[in-house]
C-alpha cells in the first residue's frame, strides 16, 4: 500500500525535487507505425485497455505507451512539464487546476462539440466518464440487518451495531488519496451528515485505504463489511467477476457524488493530432447512450442526473477551493480529529 | 468636355458621407460601452469573491486564518469559463494562493481596487482589497487579489460589438437610401419651376407664378424681374417701330397724292416714267410700313389675348366682304364655302390674318380668276383653306416664306413687304394653331393653297 506516495507538489510554490515517477503499471500498445501516444493515466490498465484497442482500429498506425501513476503523482508529473501527449485523470480537481494554470493545450473537434457543458471546460479540459461514489457491502456480513438507503441509515446502522462493524468499515484516506479528498470535500459541502458519519466511522477502528481496488478487494473477501465512497465503475467491474456474489453495491439516495474522469492535452505534448484523435474516441465513446460492453460509464448516466440538481461534480474554479494548502490542512485536521478517535 | 456636377448626387453623397460618420461613430461608441459594461460585470463579480474571502480573516493563536469559501470561486466559475488566480498576502509575504500573481496598485483599506494585467500568458482583471488584522504581534496588512482571465468579458464586448456593426451597417444603408430620397424631394420644386419654364412657347414672358421654397424665391424674382424687363424691351422697341411707321406712312400719302397730281401734269415720257418710280417706291413703303404696324399689333395682343368664343365662317365672311372691292377690281371672283366652325381667339388678330391671305391670293392671281375659300371643322380642329389659281408658291419648302421681310421670286412688279404671312404665322402660333402652306391641286394651272388649322372650341 502506497499511504504516503503522495507529496503533495499540488501548489506551484511547493514543488519539490522531482520525486522518481512511482509507475504501478505500464503497457505498449505497438501499432503499425512508429508514431508513438503517450498516455498519462490514472485509470487501471485492464479497465482502459478496450478503450486503447477501439482507438487503434481507427488509427492502426499509432503505437500507444500507456503508464498508469497515482492521480497527485500525474498531476505533478504534468506540472513539471514530463512528455506525455495525454493525461487522464480520475481526479478532476487536479485536473481543472491543471487547465487553470495553464498546464494544458485547447483542442477543438466536432467530437468534443457534442460533448455537454458540464462535460468541458474551455477547450481544455473534456470529460469521458461520469462515474458514482457508492457504498459496497459485503452481503454476508450483513445478513440480518437492514441495507441502509441514506446516510441518516448508515449512521444509525454503524451507531446501533458497533461490535459487527468495529475494524470491518473501509473509506478512503483521504490525506493520500486524490479521488478520496475530493468525494470527502464534496460530502462535506453537501451535508452535515457526513461529519456525523465520520465521527460513528472513527469510533468504529476504521481501516483507510488509498485506492478503491484494495478497498473492494476487501469487501470482497468478508475483512470489510462495508466500504463507504468508493468508485462505482471499479466495483462494477469488480462484482461482474466476484463469482460468489457476495458483494452488493448500494447507492445512496440523498445524495450521490458523480466524479468526471477527464482527460486534458499537455502543454508540451509533442503528438497533438494523435492526441486528439484519441479525445474524439474516448468523448464519442463517453458519449453513448447504452453502457455496452465497455467497463466505465458513460457520461449520459449523469445527464438524467444533472437535471434533477445531482449532477456531476461541477467543473469550475471552484474545485480549486480544496486544494488551497490552507483549507486542505484544515480540512484534514477536522477529518484527522473525526476519523482517528484512539 | 464639361462634366456637369449634380446638386442631387452630391447632397446623397454629402448625406451618405453623414450617415458613415454617424455609423462609425455610433458603432465606436457601443463596442467601447459595451467593453465598458462587460468589465464592469466583471469587477462585481470579483469584488463579490474577494469580499466574501476576505470576511472569512481571523486570527486564531496569532496566527492569521482563512478560508476560502466555496461561493468565492463558485460565483466566478458561474459567469465564465475563465481562469481564476488568487492570492493572499500578510504583510506582503504570501500566505496562500499563486505568489507571483501581480496585485493592483494599493488602495485605501477595506476599498476595493481593480487592476487589468498579463499574467501566465492570458490578459487579467484583476481585484484587491486590505484588511489590517490584529494578530499576535500587532496589526498586520492583509491584501486578497482574486484574477480572472478576460476571455468571458471579451467574448461579450465582441458579441455586442459585432451586432452593433452589423446594426450600423443596416443603419447606414437605410440611411443612403434616405438621403437619395430626401435630396431628390428636396430638389423636386427646382425641377419643377424648370420644367414649367422650358414648357413655355418662345414669345411667353409673363412672370413665373408658383409657390417656390424660400431659397429659390430669389432666383424665381430674378428670373422675372428679367423677363420682365425683356418684355418691357420688345415692347418699347415694338411701340417705337408702331410709332415710326405711322409717323412715316401720313408723310408718305402727302408725297403720293403730290405724285399722282404730278403725273397727270407731267408731259414727256421720261417725266411720267420718273413719277410712276416714285409712286412704286412711295407704295412699297406705305405697304412696309402698314405691315409693320399690323405686326407690332399683333405682337402687342398677342402678349395678353382677348379670347372670345368666334366662328369662323363669320370671320372669313366679313374679312371677304372687306375686300370684295379690291378683288372685283381685278375681276377675281371669291367664293366662300363655309360650314359653322367654332374656336376661341381673338378676333381683329384672326381678321387680320385672313385679310393677309386674301390679300395675296388676290394680289399674286392673274385677273379673271377664282380664289376659294373652304371652311371645315372636327371635334379636334377647324380649317379654313384659301386656294387660288395664281402662279403658286413656288419650290417647297415654304416655310421659309414665314420669315419677315420674305418675298418669292414670283413678285416682280406686285407691291409687298414680306411680312404678311410672318404675322399670319404668328397670329395661328399665338392661338395654339399652326399654317399650312401648298400647292393646289384643284386645277391643272396649279397655284397656293394656304390653310389656317386652329383647335376647335
Ligand atoms: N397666293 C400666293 N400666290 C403666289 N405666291 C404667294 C402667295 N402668297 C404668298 N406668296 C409668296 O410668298 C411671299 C411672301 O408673302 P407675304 O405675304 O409674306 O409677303 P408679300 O405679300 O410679298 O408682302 P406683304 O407684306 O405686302 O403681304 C410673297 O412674296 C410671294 O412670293
Ligand atoms: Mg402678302
Amino acid at each position: 500500500m502506497r499511504y504516503f506516495c503522495l507529496a503533495f507538489g499540488l501548489m506551484l510554490w511547493t514543488t519539490s525535487a522531482a520525486t522518481a515517477l512511482d509507475i504501478e503499471e505500464q503497457r505498449l500498445f505497438p501499432g503499425t507505425g512508429d508514431r508513438v501516444l503517450r498516455v498519462l493515466s490514472t485509470t487501471d490498465l485492464d479497465l482502459f485497455a478496450p478503450y486503447i484497442l477501439s482507438f487503434q482500429e481507427v488509427r492502426p498506425e499509432i503505437s500507444v505507451d500507456y503508464t498508469v501513476v497515482s492521480s497527485s503523482d500525474l498531476h505533478r508529473e504534468i506540472r513539471d512539464g514530463a512528455q506525455f501527449d495525454l493525461a487522464i485523470s480520475s481526479a478532476m480537481d487536479l485536473q481543472f487546476q491543471l487547465a487553470n494554470d495553464g498546464f494544458a493545450q485547447p483542442y477543438r473537434s466536432d467530437a468534443i462539440q457534442n460533448l455537454p457543458d458540464w462535460a468541458r471546460w474551455r477547450d481544455l479540459i473534456f470529460a469521458i466518464t461520469a462515474e458514482p461514489a457508492v457504498v459496497v457491502i459485503n452481503t454476508d456480513r450483513f445478513s440480518g440487518l437492514d441495507l441502509p438507503a441514506t446516510r441518516q441509515d448508515l449512521i444509525a446502522l454503524l451507531r446501533d451495531n458497533p461490535d459487527h462493524f468495529a475494524g470491518a468499515v473501509g473509506t478512503y484516506d483521504v490525506r493520500s488519496s486524490g479521488l478520496g479528498y475530493l468525494f470527502a470535500t464534496q460530502d462535506d459541502r453537501a451535508t452535515d451528515a457526513y461529519w456525523r458519519l465520520n465521527e460513528v466511522m472513527g469510533r468504529l477502528e476504521p481501516q483507510l485505504y488509498c485506492c478503491s481496488g484494495q478497498m473492494i478487494d476487501d469487501v470482497g473477501s468478508g475483512r470489510l463489511a462495508l466500504a463507504y465512497n468508493v468508485l462505482g465503475s471499479y466495483a462494477a467491474d469488480r462484482l461482474a467477476a466476484d463469482e460468489g456474489g457476495r458483494m452488493q453495491i448500494l447507492q445512496m439516495q440523498d445524495f450521490t457524488n458523480v466524479m468526471l474522469r477527464t482527460v486534458l492535452i499537455p502543454t508540451p505534448a509533442q503528438n497533438t493530432e494523435a492526441a486528439g484523435a484519441m479525445i474524439d474516441v474516448l468523448t464519442t465513446l463517453g458519449m453513448r447512450d447504452l453502457p455496452g460492453e465497455w467497463p466505465l460509464p458513460s457520461l449520459s448516466l449523469a445527464g438524467p442526473l444533472e437535471s434533477s440538481g445531482l449532477g456531476p461534480i461541477r467543473l469550475g474554479p471552484a474545485l480549486m477551493v480544496y486544494l488551497d494548502p490552507l483549507n486542505r490542512r484544515t480540512f484534514l485536521t477536522e477529518w484527522e480529529n473525526a476519523i482517528e478517535q484512539q | 468636355m464639361i462634366k456637369r456636377r449634380s446638386i442631387g448626387r452630391r447632397l446623397t453623397l454629402l448625406l451618405a458621407a453623414v450617415a458613415a460618420l454617424l455609423s462609425a461613430l455610433s458603432w465606436t461608441m457601443v463596442t467601447m460601452l459595451a467593453r465598458e459594461a462587460a468589465q464592469r460585470t466583471q469587477d462585481n463579480v470579483l469584488a463579490a469573491s474577494i469580499t466574501t474571502i476576505s470576511e472569512t480573516l481571523r486570527s486564531e493563536q496569532g496566527e492569521i486564518r482563512l478560508e476560502l469559501p466555496y461561493a468565492a470561486f463558485a460565483m466566478l466559475g458561474a459567469i465564465s469559463e475563465d481562469r481564476v488566480f488568487y492570492r493572499v498576502t500578510v504583510n506582503e509575504e504570501t500566505l496562500t494562493g499563486y505568489s507571483d500573481l501581480p496585485s493592483p496598485d494599493a488602495g485605501q483599506q477595506g476599498q476595493v481596487m481593480f487592476g487589468s494585467d498579463n499574467y501566465r500568458g492570458a490578459a487579467i482583471r484583476m481585484a484587491a482589497t486590505r484588511r489590517v488584522i490584529s494578530a499576535g504581534d500587532g496589526p498586520k496588512l492583509v491584501t486578497v487579489t482574486v484574477a480572472q482571465t478576460r476571455d468571458g468579458a471579451g467574448a461579450i464586448a465582441a458579441e455586442l460589438s459585432q451586432l452593433a456593426a452589423i446594426l450600423s451597417v443596416a443603419f447606414f444603408a437605410v440611411a443612403v437610401a434616405l438621403s437619395a430620397v430626401v435630396a431628390a424631394t428636396s430638389l423636386r420644386p427646382l425641377n419643377e419651376i424648370a420644367a414649367a419654364v422650358s414648357r413655355r412657347g418662345p414669345s411667353d414672358l409673363r412672370p413665373v407664378q408658383r409657390a417656390a421654397p424660400a431659397e429659390l424665391v430669389p432666383l424665381l424674382s430674378a428670373l422675372n424681374r428679367l423677363m420682365d424687363r425683356l418684355r418691357n424691351s420688345i415692347r418699347r422697341s415694338e411701340d417705337f417701330i408702331a410709332e415710326a411707321a405711322h409717323r412715316i406712312r401720313t408723310p408718305l400719302a402727302t408725297v403720293r397724292a403730290q405724285a399722282e397730281i404730278a403725273l397727270h401734269t407731267a408731259q414727256g415720257d421720261n417725266d411720267q416714267e420718273r413719277l410712276r418710280r416714285i409712286i412704286r417706291a412711295v407704295d412699297e413703303s406705305s405697304r412696309s410700313a402698314g405691315q409693320l404696324l399690323d405686326h407690332a399689333t399683333v405682337a402687342f395682343r398677342t402678349e395678353n389675348l382677348t379670347r372670345g368664343r368666334l366662328d369662323l365662317a363669320e370671320l372669313a365672311a366679313n374679312t371677304v366682304a372687306a375686300v370684295e372691292p379690291t378683288a372685283s377690281m381685278r375681276d377675281i371672283r371669291l367664293h366662300l364655302d363655309a360650314t359653322q366652325a367654332h374656336i376661341d381667339g381673338d378676333a381683329i388678330l384672326l381678321e387680320s390674318a385672313i385679310r393677309n391671305v386674301l390679300d395675296n391670293a388676290i394680289k399674286y392671281s392673274p385677273e379673271d380668276t377664282t380664289v376659294s375659300l373652304r371652311i371645315t371643322s372636327d371635334p379636334d380642329e377647324a380649317r379654313l383653306e384659301v386656294c387660288d389659281e395664281g402662279p403658286g408658291l413656288g419650290e417647297a419648302p415654304f416655310d421659309a416664306l414665314t420669315e419677315r421681310f420674305r418675298r418669292g421670286a414670283n413678285t416682280a412688279g406686285i407691291v409687298g413687304s414680306g411680312l404678311g404671312l410672318t404675322i399670319v404665322a404668328e397670329v395661328l402660333a399665338a392661338h395654339g394653331g399652326r399654317l399650312e402652306l401648298a400647292s393646289s391641286t384643284n386645277n391643272e394651272r396649279g397655284g397656293a393653297c394656304v390653310t389656317f388649322v386652329l383647335p376647335s372650341a
